[in-house]
Order: C-alpha cells, then structure tokens, then sequence
C-alpha cells in the first residue's frame, strides 16, 4: 500500500523533509510509518500526528492512500 | 457559519461587518455578539520581535476548525460564527485571527467563543516563528493555557 507522509514547522526543518512516498507489504501503523520513513530519528516525545486530516494516536492503522502527518503542538491563534 | 484563511492582512472589524451584512436571516434574531481578535505583539519572552511567519496544514485547518466550530453549535445555542486566521509574513500590530459568535444572550456568546478560541489553539494546525530584533528566528514551542 501507499502512503504520504509529511512534516511541517520545526520537524520539517529539523529532518530536511517535507513529505515522503511510502510503500508498505503488510499492515502498518502511524508508528511504523515513522519508522520506516526516519530509520536514524526516534519520533520526539511531543509529537503530534493525523491521519487524513485527523488527529490519531501512534498505534492508530493507516490504509492504502492515507496522508499521514507528523507535526509539533499547534501555536496558532 | 464563516472559516476563512488569509494569506495577507484583513480588517477584523470589516469581516465583522461583512458576515453580519450576507447573514440576514439573522437579523432581529441575534442580542449578543461576542469578539475576540488576537493581535501580533512587537515583544514575547523578554525579546522584540520584529517579525512572524504562521505555517499552517492547508485542508487540515479548515478541517479542524469547522469540527471546533460544530461542536461549540452544539454546547451552546449559536446562530452564527466566524473564525478568520492569518498565515503568511506577519508584522506586528497585525491581526492574527478573529473568533466573532452571534447568539440571542450574552451567556452563550462568551462561552462558545472562549471555547472556539482556546480549542483552535491547542488543536488547528498553525505554528508561528519569530523574527526578532537580533535577527535570530526561533519557532514557539508551545501556547499557554488561556483558562490559567
């Protein structure tokens, strides 16, 4: 299955990334997505992360086509 | 209902103006309208700041802020909400976002706009970087607890 990831403000400064193109055989999480697209980078304690748009937890699944995004807090408004 | 993303300056008091005038099924309806409008301070943590750029998830913000608005229509007898951001090049004593909510009692006003502002800040998707004075940029790490 395909999935996009993307990064935005700090995280995406601090791995030189903006998004990735991800092929996965098998089940996978929001976890393992990062996993397999930063090998070398634990994910940050205060990381947040969505699915389609939507706020998710790490061990949330992702399906084939899935935008996942990875992001630090909101400091909007 | 009303989201709009800006990617330059906008008047709050105009978009105020704007919404109140297309809404007119609400006329004669409405008694309390409630308003807040944050604005870019020329200082943060001891430092000048001279300058913000606000990124944003385009698709993911709007999303989220139309599941905040929905959820305060249902808490509370709203007729109408506008929430109005800015993303961008940001100068100080520039708006940065506006909450306006139409109710027909005060009560309702402030609370539903209270809680629409302080949801979007922990959960619409915006990060701001200051520009300061040195020159040195620095991402903010976290907004404060309005309610403390």
């Amino acid at each position: 299955m395909s999935i996009k990831v993307r990064y935005f403000a700090s995280l995406k400064e601090s791995i030189g990334r903006s998004e990735d193109d991800l092929e996965f055989a098998g089940l996978a999480t929001v976890g393992d997505v990062w996993r397999s697209a930063n090998p070398n980078k634990a994910l940050p304690d205060n990381v947040l992360a969505a699915v389609n748009m939507d706020y998710v937890e790490l061990d949330g699944a992702v399906k084939d086509g899935d935008e996942v995004a990875f992001f630090p807090p909101v400091t909007g408004g | 209902m009303g989201i709009k993303i800006c990617a330059t300056s906008f008047d709050p008091w105009q978009e105020i103006q704007a919404h109140q005038h297309s809404a007119k099924d609400m006329a004669g309806k409405f008694g309390a309208t409630n308003v807040f409008i944050g604005t870019m301070r020329d200082f943060n943590e001891g430092d000048d700041v001279k300058g913000m750029t606000l990124e944003h998830y385009p698709g993911m913000t709007e999303k989220q802020l139309e599941k905040i608005v929905a959820e305060a229509l249902q808490q509370w007898p709203v007729i109408d909400a506008l929430v109005v951001h800015r993303v961008g090049d940001i100068l100080p004593n520039e708006p940065i976002v506006l909450v306006a909510v139409w109710t027909s009692h005060r009560g309702d006003a402030f609370d539903a706009s209270r809680y629409i502002m302080e949801a979007l800040k922990s959960r619409a998707p915006f990060w701001k970087k200051e520009l300061l004075q040195s020159e040195a940029e620095r991402w903010l790490v976290k907004n404060t607890d309005g309610y403390l």
